[in-house]
C-alpha cells in the first residue's frame, strides 16, 4: 500500500478508536477516586503479615510472585534472543580492537564519580528495596548503568571484563533459575508454589519479609547481569576503525 | 480536569500507534512502540491513584495512612520490563537489517510478500 | 493434585535456565537429554493433570494467598479438562519439535532449546491461568521467545523481516491487551477472572466494559492471527526453521483463541451473554478469515507460507466454532485444535525434510524432486486429507461438532464457508504434494507469483529421526477423530468451560463441582450433513488441486475469462499482504476500530 492509502486507512481508524476511548473514559471513576478493594486490602494487611514496609515490593515478590517469575524469564529470554540475533557465525575473528581513548580529564573525573555513586545507589536500592522505595529491578538497572559508564569514560577494553561469558551466563541462569527453585522449595514441602517460607523478622529492618528479601536480591542480580549482557551484545557489533594516531600506548 | 490523565493515556496510545504505522526507521519505530506502551503505564497508575494518598511504603509512616494502590505499581514494573525487552529485540533486528540490506527503513526491507 | 499446575510451568522454565547456563560446561548429549526430558516430563504431567481435572477443577493459589475476606489477593491457576488437554497437546508438539531439531539444527542449539522450553512453559501458563494480568505475562513471554526463534537464521534478510513484522505486530496487540486490563481493573478493582465476572454481574456494562473487551479480544486475536490481524503470520512462518514453525503454527497461534474463549466464558458472558452480539462478530471474523486465508493458501508456491495460510484457515474455522457460543461449537474447536496441531506440525516437519534433501522450499522448483521418498510423501498426503476434513480422519470430528453447533440454532449456512475454506487450503496442499512427490502438473504457473528461497540449514541430519517424528505427528493427528470417547469428553470439557457460575464458586468459595456422570467410550456420531460436507470438501479439494496442476490446459477462452475476472482480486489480495510492517499495524488499528464500533453499536 502506498503511504497515502495507509494514512487514509489509519486516520479514520484512529479517530474511531479515539471516540471509543473517550466513551470508555467517561465510565471511569474520576482521577483519585480509587474504589477497588484490592489495593486497600493489601495496604492494610501486608505489613502485619510479612513485616515488609515496601508494600509494592511485597506485592511484586510475594502476593503476585508468579508474575515476577514470568517477568524474570522474559528478561532472560530476551538476553538469549538478542545473543541469538546478533551472533556472528561467519567465523571471522574480529581483530583486537583498540578504540580511541578518551582524552578529556574532566569527563573522566565526572565519569569516575558517577560510577562510584551509581554503584552505591544501585546496591542500596537493591539491598533496602523491600524496606524503602527501590527494589531489585531499579537497583539492578542502576548497577548496570554505572558499569556502562566505564565504557563511556574508558574504552571497550575497560568494559570487557564485565562481558566474560563463562562467568555471566551461569550467573544469569542462577538468578532466573533460583527464582523457580525458591518456588519449588515451597511446593516440595507441601505448600503452594512460591509460598513465603522463612521467618518474617522485624518490620522495617533488612531482616524482614522472609523470601521477599531473597527474591529481591536474586532479581537485582539477574536484572543487572541481563542489562550488562545486553549492552555487551550491542557494543560487540560496533566496530571502530583503528587509527594509528589515536592509539595511545 | 479530573479526566485529563486518562485523556493523556488515550492520546499517547493513539499517537504511538500512528508513529508505528508511519515510521520510516526501525529505531524510531521501537521508540514509538514504547510510547504506545507508556500509555498503559499512565492508565494503570492513574487508575490506582487515591486523593491525598501517600506512597504505599510504610517505613516511618503510620499504618493506616491513606496510600495509593500498590498493585498497579507492581503491574507497571512488569510492563516496563516487557517494553525494554521488546525494544532490545527490535533494535537487534534493526542492526541485522542494516547489516544485510544497508537500510533500516521498514518499507524497504520487505523481502517476502504476497 | 493441585501441585501439578505450577510444575507445568516450573519444569520447562527451570530447564531453560539450566540448559542455557550450562552451555559451555556440559557435553552436548547430556544437554540434549536434559532438554527432551524436561519437555517430555511436562507432557506426562499434563496427562496426569487431565485425568484429574475431569472430575474437578484443579485450582492452585500461588504463594498460598487464598481468598481473603471475599477478595482474591493472589494469582491462581484454574485448570479444567479443556485447559489440561491443551497443555497435553502443547507438550506433545514441543517435544516432537525438540526431537526433530536435535539434528536439524547444530549452531546455537542450546540457545534454541532454551527458548523452546521457555515457550512451552509460557504456553502452559497461559492455558491454565485464572488471572488477567498473569495471562498478559505469559502472552508476552511466549511472544519474546517466538520473535527470537523466528529470526533464527540471521544470515538473510527474510528472517529479519519476518521477525520484525512478528515482533512489532504482536507487541502492539499485547499493549492493547494491557490497556484493556487497566480499564477492567478500574471498573472492577480485581484481576482475578472469577472475581471480575462476579463484579460485572452487578451494575450496567457501559462503554468502558465494551471497549475493554474490544481491546482484550483484539490483542488476543492479533496473536491468533485472525483476519485482519493475520498479516504477520505468513511472513514469520515462511522464514522460521521448520521445528519452530511446527510450534508456532501448531499451538502458539491457536492459544490466542483459547484466551478469547476463556475471557468470554469467565467474564464477558455476564454482561453480554443475553444476546449473541459478541459471538456473532467473532463468528463473522472466523468465517471471513477461513475463506480469505484458504484462498491465499492456494496462491502460494513457498511451502511454509502455504502452510501458514492453511493454519490460519483452520484458526478461522475454530474461531467460528467459538463464536457460536455453544458447547458443541467450543468442543468442536477444541477437537480441531488437537488434530490440527499435530497434523500441521507433521506437515511442517515434512517441509523441513524436503528442504534438507533438496535445499529448496518452493513448490515449483521442487517439482518431481520428491519422487521416491515414500515416507514423507505418505505423511504429507495423509496429513492433508486429515486437514481437509475427510470423514473420520483428522479434523473431521471437530468440524462435525462445529457443524452441529451451527445447525442447532438454525444457522446451517455457516457450514458452507467453513467447508469451502478447508477445501481451498486442502487443495493447495494436495496440489503441492502432487507436484512435488508425483511430478504432476506444469513446470510453471504465473498464478503463484514470484519465487523466493532460503538457504538450507544443516546437512548432517539424522534423516530417519526427522521422518519418524513427522510420521508420529501425522498418525496421532489423524487418529483424533476415531479415538473412542474423545468426542463426548470434549463436549463435557466444553460444558465445564462454559459453566461460569460453577467456575466462580470453585475458585472463590472452594465449592467442589459435581463430578461427571460416566461418559461413554464410543466414537461419537456426527450428523449426515457433516458427512456429506466432508465428502464434498474432499472432492472439491481434489478438483481444485487438479485445476491448479493442469489449469493451463483449459481452452484459451475459458482461461482468458478466468484471468480477467480473477486477476484484479488476486492482485489486491497480494498487495494487501505487502510484507511492510506499517501496513500491518494500520490493519490492526482498522480491525480494532471496526470491531469496537460493531460491539459498541450492537451492545449499547
Amino acid at each position: 500500500m502506498s503511504r497515502r492509502v495507509r494514512v487514509a486507512l489509519l486516520a479514520p481508524a484512529l479517530l474511531v478508536l479515539g471516540t471509543l476511548f473517550a466513551w470508555a473514559i467517561a465510565g471511569l471513576p474520576a482521577f483519585g477516586d480509587y474504589r477497588g478493594p484490592y489495593g486497600y486490602v493489601l495496604n492494610r494487611i501486608v505489613v502485619p503479615l510479612r513485616h515488609t514496609t515496601n508494600v509494592v515490593m511485597a506485592t511484586t515478590f510475594d502476593v503476585r510472585g508468579i508474575d515476577t517469575m514470568g517477568e524474570e524469564f522474559i528478561l532472560y529470554a530476551s538476553v538469549i534472543g538478542v545473543t541469538l540475533l546478533l551472533r556472528d557465525e561467519s567465523g571471522a575473528r574480529r581483530a583486537e580492537r583498540r578504540t580511541r581513548r578518551l582524552r578529556s580529564d574532566a569527563v573522566r573525573l565526572v565519569g569516575v564519580v558517577l560510577v562510584g555513586v551509581g554503584l552505591l545507589v544501585g546496591l542500596w536500592l537493591v539491598a533496602f528495596g523491600y524496606v524503602t522505595p527501590g527494589g531489585g529491578f531499579p537497583g539492578g538497572v542502576v548497577l548496570a548503568g554505572a558499569i556502562l559508564v566505564l565504557y563511556l569514560i574508558g574504552s571497550h577494553r575497560d568494559y570487557r571484563p564485565f562481558r566474560n561469558e563463562h562467568l555471566l551466563d551461569p550467573l544469569e541462569g542462577i538468578g532466573a533459575g533460583g527464582y523457580v527453585v525458591t518456588g519449588l522449595a515451597a511446593l516440595v514441602t507441601g505448600l503452594a508454589f512460591l509460598t513465603n517460607l522463612f521467618g518474617f523478622g522485624t518490620t522495617g529492618t533488612l531482616a524482614s519479609g522472609g523470601s521477599i528479601g531473597i527474591l529481591n536480591a536474586a532479581a537485582g542480580i539477574a536484572v543487572a547481569i541481563a542489562m550488562l549482557l545486553l549492552f555487551a551484545e550491542f557494543l560487540e557489533t560496533y566496530v571502530v576503525p583503528l587509527e594509528p594516531e589515536d592509539v595511545q600506548s | 480536569m479530573s479526566y485529563l490523565p486518562y485523556a493523556v493515556a488515550a492520546w499517547l496510545c493513539l499517537v504511538g500507534l500512528a508513529g508505528v504505522a508511519t515510521s520510516k526507521n526501525l529505531v524510531h519505530l521501537a521508540v514509538c512502540l514504547t510510547v504506545t506502551q507508556s500509555s498503559s503505564y499512565v492508565l494503570l497508575l492513574t487508575v490506582g491513584y487515591v486523593d491525598h494518598g501517600k506512597a504505599p511504603i510504610f517505613k516511618g509512616v503510620e499504618l493506616g495512612t491513606p496510600a495509593v494502590d500498590p498493585v498497579v505499581q507492581a503491574l507497571t514494573l512488569t510492563d516496563i520490563v516487557v517494553s525494554v525487552v521488546v525494544v532490545a529485540l527490535i533494535l537487534a533486528l534493526a542492526l541485522d537489517a542494516h547489516r544485510l540490506s544497508g537500510t533500516v527503513d521498514p518499507d524497504r526491507i520487505a523481502d517476502i510478500s504476497g | 493434585m493441585s501441585w501439578i499446575p505450577p510444575l507445568l510451568v516450573a519444569i520447562p522454565l527451570l530447564g531453560a535456565a539450566v540448559v542455557a547456563a550450562l552451555d559451555h560446561i556440559t557435553p552436548t548429549p547430556v544437554q540434549d537429554v536434559l532438554v527432551v526430558a524436561a519437555s517430555a516430563a511436562t507432557t506426562a504431567l499434563a496427562f496426569v493433570l487431565l485425568w484429574h481435572a475431569e472430575s474437578h477443577e484443579v485450582v492452585h493459589w500461588f504463594g498460598g494467598w487464598q481468598v481473603h475476606d471475599g477478595v482474591a489477593l493472589g494469582v491462581d491457576f484454574a485448570v479444567g479438562p479443556l485447559a489440561a488437554g491443551m497443555c497435553v497437546v502443547i507438550g506433545l508438539v514441543v517435544t516432537l519439535a525438540l526431537l526433530y531439531s536435535l539434528t536439524f539444527l547444530r549452531e546455537a542449539a542450546r540457545l534454541f532449546d532454551a527458548l523452546m522450553l521457555v515457550a512451552l512453559g509460557a504456553m502452559c501458563g497461559f492455558a491454565m491461568s485464572g488471572d488477567l494480568f498473569n495471562l498478559f505475562v505469559w502472552l508476552e513471554l511466549m511472544g519474546v521467545a517466538a520473535y527470537a526463534l523466528t529470526g533464527f537464521q540471521v544470515e538473510r534478510l527474510g528472517p529479519v523481516q519476518g521477525a520484525v513484522n512478528f515482533a512489532i505486530t504482536n507487541s502492539v496487540g499485547g499493549y492493547l491487551f494491557a490497556i484493556g486490563i487497566a480499564l477492567i481493573y478500574a471498573r472492577t478493582g480485581s484481576l482475578n477472572l472469577a472475581e471480575i465476572g462476579r463484579t460485572l454481574s452487578h451494575g450496567p456494562a457501559g462503554g468502558l466494559v465494551i471497549f475493554a473487551m474490544t481491546l482484550l479480544f483484539c490483542g488476543l486475536l492479533v496473536k491468533g492471527a485472525v483476519v485482519p490481524f493475520h498479516l504477520w503470520a505468513a511472513d514469520a512462518y515462511a522464514v522460521a526453521p521448520a521445528p519452530v514453525c511446527a510450534v508456532l503454527g501448531g499451538v502458539m497461534t491457536d492459544i490466542g483463541l483459547i484466551g478469547v474463549a476463556r475471557l468470554y466464558w469467565t467474564v464477558f458472558d455476564v454482561p453480554f451473554g443475553h444476546g449473541h452480539a459478541v459471538g456473532d462478530v467473532l463468528l463473522w471474523m472466523g468465517l471471513v478469515s477461513a475463506v480469505l486465508t484458504g484462498a491465499m493458501a492456494f496462491l502460494q508456491r513457498h511451502l511454509k507460507r502455504m502452510l501458514a495460510y492453511s493454519v490460519l484457515c483452520h484458526i478461522g474455522i475454530m474461531l467460528a466454532g467459538i463464536g457460536l457460543l455453544d458447547s458443541a461449537g467450543l468442543a468442536g474447536a477444541e477437537l480441531m485444535f488437537l488434530a490440527h496441531a499435530l497434523l500441521t506440525a507433521g506437515l511442517f516437519f515434512v517441509a523441513g525434510i524436503l528442504h534438507v534433501d533438496h535445499g529448496l522450499i518452493d513448490e515449483l522448483n521442487l517439482r518431481g524432486k520428491g519422487r521416491g521418498c515414500w515416507a514423507p510423501a505418505v505423511a504429507w498426503f495423509a496429513a492433508t486429507i486429515g486437514l481437509v476434513g475427510t470423514p473420520y480422519v483428522g479434523i473431521y470430528l471437530g468440524h462435525g461438532l462445529i457443524d452441529e453447533g451451527a445447525t442447532g440454532p438454525g444457522r446451517s449456512w455457516v457450514l458452507v464457508p467453513l467447508w469451502l475454506g478447508s477445501a481451498l487450503a486442502g487443495a493447495a496442499l494436495l496440489r503441492a504434494g502432487a507436484r512435488i512427490f508425483l511430478g504432476w502438473g506444469e513446470a510453471d504457473d504465473p498464478l503463484l507469483g514470484r519465487p523466493f528461497e532460503e538457504d538450507p540449514l544443516e546437512r548432517h541430519v539424522l534423516r530417519p529421526l526427522l521422518v519418524a517424528v513427522a510420521l508420529t505427528a501425522v498418525v496421532l493427528g489423524l487418529a483424533i477423530s476415531v479415538v473412542p470417547g474423545l468426542g463426548q469428553r470434549a463436549e463435557y470439557a466444553a460444558e465445564r468451560f462454559r459453566d461460569r457460575a460453577g467456575y466462580a464458586a470453585r475458585v472463590l468459595r472452594d465449592q467442589p463441582m459435581s463430578p461427571p456422570q460416566s461418559l461413554p467410550v464410543t466414537i461419537r456420531h456426527t450428523s449426515l450433513d457433516s458427512f456429506l460436507y466432508g465428502g464434498g470438501a474432499t472432492i472439491l479439494a481434489l478438483g481444485l488441486a487438479v485445476l491448479g496442476l493442469y489449469g493451463r490446459r483449459l481452452p484459451q477462452t475459458a482461461l482468458a475469462v478466468a484471468e480477467r475476472s480473477l486477476a484484479p482480486p488476486i492482485r489486491v489480495l497480494r498487495e494487501l499482504h505487502s510484507g511492510v510492517v506499517g501496513d500491518y499495524v494500520t490493519w490492526v488499528a482498522v480491525g480494532t476500530a471496526v470491531t469496537g464500533a460493531a460491539w459498541a453499536l450492537l451492545l449499547r
